[in-house]
């Protein structure tokens, strides 16, 4: 149980720091018109095609005592990222991203312009405009964004193996312990760890679809 | 209520404005316009540039150069590298579409505009503007819950609601019928009596000019080819534009005989023949010689004298010659100057044409086009 609860708490930060980090992301994509764009978004969706275990081998590179990242982590924390929970959180924010960013992108670019135009003319400024009328009308795709950052995290596997190893309590997640578990020829303890992330992504996902017709889903509204 | 302005309020723009992202169908929209208080409609075909032109003087586009003036405050001066943002040009602009926020209620989308004032002025206010356009009852409903013509009723007064200093309204009464749009109209003209702002109303619909119109600027590909009353502006077809010669088969030049400016029409004698031709009013006086390009496609053919048409134009001549070009013939008929006719195979045959046979040309009024030289 110990696994699961470490993932969970994974997933809460992962989706709570991809919010954060996405809305921004996503609105400026939303508006640039920078000619470079397009690099910036496959740099974002890189993620989606890449083997987790190529991601996950450079940020453990990153992450070492060599790395640029280590170094900086070294100097202020007095260790460095990989196999903490921390580095967890890092790797799991960057291989989630396109799937926070994404529906956030999707969102803002489906608010009717004119809406925007609208509020310019009755002298809302930008900020007021991203607030009052951007943002509440983004909500579906907001929550698509959270929704699926947490269910991608939970369901991780080779990132958190490259680079958070195999820590019980630490870095060990839901998955690998079932990995583990299976390993060591262990079935009824992987069926339990199974059937509870089985269980839970079902709940979270049967949430969202009831509470949100229009969230983003595989099944056509009726 | 604002107290009656003394001073009267203008809006004085001169810009041009050139589209450069795609579509980039190469247009330019120039023009030069001044709008006393009171509705000044802006009329012309879709195409024309006008939502393009409101856009340019609310600063949602920037074109340039450009000098827009608002009762003496600059809204852009493109010399000086002025140019004020939409939310500081005092404009209320009404879209097509009334694009009311769907997340707010009635009440609250026309309240989005008067941030500025305390919370009773604003209650107040939004309910004035509300009850001004008989709305409201729908104070707490939002945009989702009523009908197309109440939306646009609570749009118009959330755009007003600011105190404006001119009203940019685009076509903001397209799909309303007759009714609910001259009820609109008539509280639109009444709350403006007391504040004598410019009011810039599009359309392209002619009934909507002579309903509302005190003053009509007829806007075609850009630039302005009329202004005036709605009488000197909508009749006068001469003013019609001209077609582009490319594309027509047959080039004629002629004299003007004479015009019927009550039908949209003038009749023209083809040079070096006697031949006439009925055609749409251009700009042309009797007397005055004149372009006119017609394609073969649009020209019927006919053995016999054809009888009961609305066709204005029958000519009869002579069938010169017959070129089969694939699956289609091109035939050369005389009939005061030679005119180049398209038919098909089919046709050639159901009809038996051979060269030097007797054959009416039938020409409607408006597949002649006047163009320049």
């Amino acid at each position: 149980m110990e696994a699961l609860w470490l993932s969970i708490r994974l997933a809460f930060c992962v989706a709570g720091i991809l919010l954060l980090l996405g809305i921004p992301v996503a609105y400026w994509l939303s508006q640039t018109r920078w000619r470079g764009k397009f690099l910036v978004e496959s740099v974002i969706a890189l993620p989606l095609v890449l083997p987790p275990t190529v991601l996950g081998f450079y940020l453990l590179v990153a992450m070492g005592t060599e790395g640029p990242l280590g170094k900086l982590c070294t100097a202020w924390f007095g260790h460095t990222l990989a196999f903490t929970f921390a580095g967890l959180i890092v790797a799991s924010v960057l291989y989630s991203l396109p799937f926070a960013v994404q529906p956030l992108v999707i969102a803002f670019e489906s608010v009717d312009s004119r809406l925007l135009d609208a509020a310019a003319v009755l002298g809302a400024g930008r900020w007021r405009i991203f607030r009052e009328i951007l943002l509440p009308l983004s909500v579906p795709g907001i929550i698509t964004a959270v929704v699926l950052s947490f269910a991608h995290t939970l369901g991780e596997f080779g990132v958190v193996l490259m680079v958070g190893g195999n820590i019980p309590g630490v870095t060990r997640t839901v998955s690998i312990d079932i990995y583990d578990d299976v390993q060591s020829l262990d079935y009824a303890a992987a069926n339990r760890m199974a059937l509870a992330l089985l269980l839970i992504s079902f709940a979270v996902l049967s949430t969202i679809y009831a509470v949100n017709r229009r969230v983003w889903s595989p099944w056509p509204s009726k | 209520m604002n107290s009656a302005t003394l001073a009267s309020t203008r809006l004085e723009a001169q810009f041009r404005f050139k589209r450069t992202a795609p579509p980039a169908d190469k247009f330019e929209l120039s023009v030069n316009l001044q709008l006393d208080p009171g509705i000044t409609i802006l009329f012309g075909p879709s195409g024309a540039g006008k939502s393009t032109l409101l856009d340019c003087l609310a600063g949602l586009l920037e074109p340039s150069p450009a000098r827009i003036v608002l009762s003496g405050a600059i809204l852009q001066n493109s010399a000086a590298h002025v140019f004020l943002p939409p939310r500081r040009r005092r404009l209320a602009y009404l879209f097509q579409s009334p694009a009311l926020f769907p997340h707010l209620t009635a009440a609250q989308n026309v309240a989005f505009g008067l941030r500025d004032l305390s919370e009773e002025e604003r209650a107040s206010r939004v309910q004035d503007l509300l009850a001004a356009f008989r709305v409201e009852h729908l104070a707490h409903r939002k945009p989702g819950e009523i009908s197309g013509g109440e939306a646009q009723r609570v749009a118009l007064a959330r755009a007003l609601a600011p105190s404006p200093g001119a009203v940019l309204l685009d076509e903001p009464l397209k799909g309303l019928d007759a009714e609910i749009k001259s009820a609109i109209v008539d509280d639109l003209r009444a709350w403006n009596r007391l504040r004598r702002l410019p009011i810039l109303y599009v359309t392209h619909q002619r009934d909507e000019v002579d309903a509302l119109g005190e003053r009509v600027i007829a806007l075609d590909r850009g630039t302005i080819i009329a202004e005036g009353s709605p009488h000197a502006v909508l009749d006068a077809p001469r003013k019609k534009r001209l077609a582009h010669a490319a594309g027509f088969e047959n080039h004629l030049s002629a004299v003007v005989q004479d015009l019927r400016e009550s039908d949209g029409v003038m009749r023209v004698r083809l040079s070096g023949s006697e031949t006439e031709l009925e055609v749409p009013l251009g700009y042309a006086d009797a007397g005055n010689r004149v372009h006119i390009a017609i394609r073969a496609g649009d020209i019927l053919l006919a053995t016999r004298r054809p009888e009961g048409l609305s066709a204005r134009n029958i000519l009869e001549g002579n069938l010169d010659s017959l070129e089969i070009h694939g699956a289609m013939v091109v035939c050369r008929v005389d009939a005061g100057a030679v005119f180049r006719v398209h038919v098909t195979p089919g046709a050639l045959h159901s009809l038996q044409l051979a060269a030097g046979q007797r054959v009416w040309l039938v020409i409607k009024t408006h597949s002649c086009h006047l163009v320049e030289e």
